[in-house]
């Protein structure tokens, strides 16, 4: 067995560095000794980051995002459209929009899509939330902006299923070719669907 | 080890970082896993999703290893079923029925079932009475088959239009007259020399389901612990609702 060459506040570190995504045991060991290095520039800072975030951060009541107050700055947001509520798996996916500015609409955060394989089904999800907000009349337009997988779209057709009574529209994102895409190396469904989706040019 | 062989996808877990472990129903290797290095990455996200075939070359020290898969997409077919309500609900009730039969177990019968019925989505129809039979071959596969050739009480092979809830044996309409209320009904496409047929009703669909569904709970899914997947649900109201739309067009 080798021989520690650091102090087991160290190798603490280590070992909870590596459990952080993109991180394995030899990168985390550098990003370990690059915090120790800075320790007043970055360790400190950072460990007081975290600590604030584990005292402030909450999961919206409303919509299942994660913010410091509560409701979520996108809830509290006086310029967002209440008639729109954009459906997401994941608070990933949230801000993957946000980024884009793609919409102006309020949010709801589901927290993950339907899978018989890994045992999520529809009470593991906020889909009874989405359903009650989907009845408010200030609402319109449900967008379903999730995967484009066969579990990311079976959550859509149930939801879709669920929300017929709710008298609202029910939209979800298009299909087919991306930014960037040739045509050459497309699959053939994904080919068809852009085609069964074409739009006036 | 290795091997190569067609498959199809029936669900992918994520592994570590980067890779995934892929569950395919092989056609001569039966259902199968194996790990698919950078199968969570977005490059090959596409091509392992459940229903798509795949060219697929196994590999291991050993026999009993999980192996690694080596795999290459033959019929995209997940993209155009997302589209559809009730072919997405069948391809997640499929792969969740396919799990149930045993690993490394060749089944060729129901690989030939799945390709067929998984080709055959776009007809509403056609899918119901493929996944009544993928169900009904899964049973037999599994042990608990229906004798649905002959009358159970009396051995003719005419007019068989009732199922015993308890046996599982056809029943002729002079035999099961008097217990009619308590016999399961055997829809036209089940019973021989009438399969060909492609004139059946909504009433004969649900009559499928209800037999089928029966044997699966009592005989597979609740020894189990189980009971019918929200995929299955999902399937029959929007096989139902899709009829009675085009109907009403």
């Amino acid at each position: 067995m080798a021989a520690a060459v650091a102090g087991p506040e160290i190798e603490r570190l280590i070992q909870l560095l590596a459990k952080l995504p993109g991180l394995g045991p030899r990168s985390a060991r550098r990003a370990a000794l690059h915090l120790i290095k800075k320790r007043e520039a970055l360790m400190a800072p950072l460990a007081s980051a975290l600590q604030v975030a584990i005292e402030r951060i909450q999961v919206c009541k409303v919509c299942g995002n994660i913010d410091t107050q509560n409701p979520c700055t996108v809830c509290t947001d006086p310029r967002r459209d209440p008639s729109i509520i954009v459906v997401v798996a994941d608070v990933a996916d949230l801000w993957a929009l946000e980024r884009a500015h793609a919409s102006s609409g309020r949010y709801h955060v589901l927290g993950a899509t339907l899978s018989p394989l890994d045992g999520v089904g529809p009470d593991d999800l906020t889909i009874d939330a989405l359903v009650a907000r989907a009845h408010d009349p200030q609402v319109s337009e449900i967008v379903l902006a999730l995967n484009a997988t066969v579990d990311g779209q079976t959550t859509a057709h149930y939801i879709t299923d669920l929300l017929m009574e709710a008298g609202v529209k029910v939209t979800r994102l298009a299909h087919g070719v991306p930014v960037g895409g040739e045509l050459d190396y497309l699959d053939e469904g994904t080919l068809s669907a852009a085609m069964r989706q074409r739009t006036l040019f | 080890m290795e091997w190569t062989d067609e498959g199809i996808v029936l669900g992918v877990r994520r592994h570590g970082e980067s890779s995934a472990i892929v569950e395919l129903l092989t056609r001569g290797h039966g259902r199968h896993l194996g790990l698919v290095r950078g199968g969570a990455g977005s490059k090959l996200r596409p091509l392992l999703q459940p229903g798509n075939s795949v060219s697929a070359v196994w590999r291991a020290r050993l026999d009993e290893h999980l192996g690694t898969y080596v795999l290459e997409g033959t019929r995209m077919r997940a993209a155009m079923l997302l589209a559809s309500s009730h072919a997405v609900y069948g391809v997640t009730h499929l792969a969740s029925l396919a799990r149930l039969l045993p690993e490394r177990d060749p089944q060729p019968e129901i690989y030939e079932r799945l390709e067929r019925t998984l080709d055959d989505f776009d007809d509403v129809g056609e899918a119901a009475v493929h996944l009544i039979r993928f169900e009904l071959t899964m049973l037999t596969e599994l042990g608990f088959g229906l004798d649905l050739a002959s009358c159970a009480a009396t051995g003719t092979t005419a007019d068989l239009i009732y199922v015993s809830p308890k046996s599982g044996g056809a029943v002729s309409r002079q035999a099961g007259e008097p217990w009619r209320d308590k016999l399961l009904r055997l829809p036209p496409f089940l019973r021989e020399g009438e399969a060909a047929r492609n004139d059946w009703s909504d009433q004969d669909l649900q009559d499928g389901f209800a037999l089928t569904g029966r044997f699966l709970l009592r005989n597979v899914l609740e020894p189990r612990g189980q009971g019918h997947s929200d995929a299955r649900d999902g399937f029959i109201n929007a096989v139902v609702r899709l009829r009675a739309r085009t109907a009403a067009e």
